[in-house]
């Protein structure tokens, strides 16, 4: 019998590649580019580009390929959902045509990059926090929002609440299972019956859940004030965030890709089909 | 009729790269009216041992069989096996939703149909079988004291009336007396016929009450017999994270220097067993 178990889309895996190694900073910055470059993408050619540089990630990060595609697993009946919509209900030139349902040219390919764009954003995405630690990962978003400290923006704080949400969730994962089994073991039922019988039978999982979820904050907070944690007061770093070479030249080469992928979809596949087609 | 698990193996997150194999081909038995501990340091498997044997967990290849025939997952049979074995999770008390004492341990006979008189009728046995003070009944279970708690916590279990109680570090965050209490209501439940699996990494009090023992490292089978047997290997070979009793240790020594001691006994009786000792020997000597 399966339970619940940790999500291992989006968690950190831990490595010394030249990507783990990287500023979280550049991470956060590249991952943002990346995004805006893939909304910017539409052809099927150019999403084969966008393959090639996951590709190239894979090797820089030691993540095998599979593992990196895994984090787009959550994502998948959005996906689905999306590309049939996109199939069914795009007018245009008619491809097939089954009773009431009109499959068109446009609708294929509108389809096809919609669901490619909304799976490649997400393993990107996973990417990112497969190869940056949480702790990492809050440090860099800090850093990057400290301008808006200078607008009374509690930035620390934000970040600190981040680590916290971050940390605890393969925590409440486990605590979760075992309240399940722990209730299974004692004959809970949670497939048969209606509706609400079955929400109901929720409620033996979900109180033991919130009270250790309080009692763990509450456990954190003194803590956290034993060792004498003032919200908002400055403090040092054990390990400061270093910006080196490499992160600008990673940064400039992934700039250099976006550009390249978007001349690439605007211009050089159109004028390649267009000279194919001359042909 | 026991519970039998054949050659299991079991690991967990097979397929990803946190995969860890918990359990290497062990092979375990209970019979009715027997208390068996399995004894382990943390990671050694004990406790997803205890999750097979009412099929929380499946076996990746080898057998349970629970009285003869065999668990197969299902939710038909393994709800069944899930009711004649009861199992009490580690910090049993965490589990607590409801409001009174009452309802928290009507939970699990309510599920499985159980109504009316009957029910009352084994809330009322599971209170008196672990100690419990009947007028707490109508309390807060959140209000009551640990070793309160833990009692309604296993109380909740007994009531389904279960042929076999497996139990996971029951003592876990008890004090002495707290768990005094806990293993004479075990060995009280193990009198009334009921098979008893205790899993802990107490080499002390499996020592001192279980019929048989069976000790695991890193998900496999150390050594498994009377705790005499057990106890003599493993100050031959010892094993990283189980602390041999000082008493037994003491025995052991004595035992050397030729005093014929039990090796398995409480301290008082390890007082009263060299007292004869000494008597006999003045009596010889004179």
């Amino acid at each position: 019998m399966r339970f619940m178990s940790a999500p291992s889309i989006g968690q950190f895996i831990p490595g010394e590649s030249f990507i783990h190694g990287l500023d979280p900073r550049c991470k956060i910055v590249a991952t943002v580019i990346l995004m805006t470059g893939l909304f910017m993408a539409s052809g099927i050619p150019d999403f084969l580009l966008w393959f090639c540089l996951l590709l190239l990630c894979s090797a820089l990060s030691g993540i095998k390929l599979g593992v990196i595609l895994r984090s787009g697993r959550p994502v998948l009946f959005l996906v689905l959902v999306t590309v049939v919509m996109n199939l069914l209900w795009t007018p245009g030139t008619e491809l097939a045509r089954l009773g009431p349902l009109r499959i068109t040219r446009e609708g294929v390919l509108l389809a096809s990059s919609m669901g490619l764009r909304l799976l490649f954003l997400v393993i990107f995405a996973g990417m990112l926090m497969m190869t940056t630690s949480p702790m990492a990962f809050s440090d860099g978003l800090e850093r990057i929002m400290s301008p808006l400290s200078l607008l009374r923006f509690p930035t620390s704080e934000m970040a600190m609440m981040m680590t916290i949400a971050l940390r605890f969730i393969p925590t409440l994962f486990e605590e979760t299972d075992r309240i399940l089994k722990a209730q299974i073991s004692r004959g809970a039922d949670f497939e048969s019956g209606g509706i609400l019988r079955r929400a109901r039978s929720f409620i033996p999982i979900l109180v033991p859940l919130f009270v250790l979820v309080f009692q763990r904050a509450e456990n954190l907070a003194v803590a956290m004030e034993s060792r004498c944690y003032v919200p908002g007061a400055r403090r040092s770093r054990m390990n400061p965030l270093k910006w080196r070479g490499r992160d600008s030249s990673a940064l400039a080469g992934l700039a250099l890709f976006v550009v390249f992928a978007i001349f690439c979809d605007r211009y050089l596949f159109k004028a390649i089909l267009a000279w194919l087609a001359m042909r | 009729m026991p519970i039998v698990a054949d050659n299991i193996s079991y690991a967990y997150n097979v397929g990803t790269s946190a995969e860890s194999v918990a359990l290497r081909g062990v092979s375990f038995t209970v019979e009715r009216g027997e208390w068996v501990s399995v004894v382990g340091h943390t990671g050694s498997g004990k406790s997803t041992l205890a999750q097979h044997l009412n099929l929380l967990l499946t076996p990746r290849s080898g057998s349970v069989s629970i009285d003869g025939a065999e668990a197969k997952p299902g939710s038909g049979e393994s709800r069944v096996a899930r009711r004649r074995v009861g199992l009490v999770f580690q910090y049993p008390e965490t589990q607590f939703f409801a409001e009174t004492v009452r309802a928290e341990i009507e939970f699990a006979p309510s599920n499985w149909g159980v109504s009316g008189g009957a029910l009352k009728a084994c809330v009322d046995e599971a209170v008196s079988a672990s100690g419990l003070d009947p007028a707490l009944l109508e309390s807060n279970p959140f209000a009551l004291s640990g070793g309160q708690r833990r009692r309604v916590a296993i109380a909740s279990v007994i009531a389904m009336r279960p042929d076999y109680l497996v139990l996971d570090e029951p003592t876990a965050g008890l004090d002495a007396a707290g768990i005094r209490e806990l293993i004479q209501f075990l060995s009280g439940v193990r009198d009334a016929g009921l098979g008893v699996v205790q899993v802990t990494h107490d080499l002390r009090s499996a020592l001192s009450y279980s019929d048989r023992i069976l000790v695991l490292e890193n998900g496999s089978r150390v050594v498994s017999g009377t705790p005499e047997f057990v106890a003599r290997h493993i100050i031959d070979n010892p094993v990283r994270g189980l602390v041999i009793p000082p008493v037994v240790r003491f025995a052991d020594a004595l035992r050397k220097k030729g005093m014929n001691v039990p090796l398995i006994c409480e301290v008082d009786e390890m007082v009263r067993a060299i007292g004869i000792y000494k008597e006999r020997n003045k009596k010889c000597g004179s």
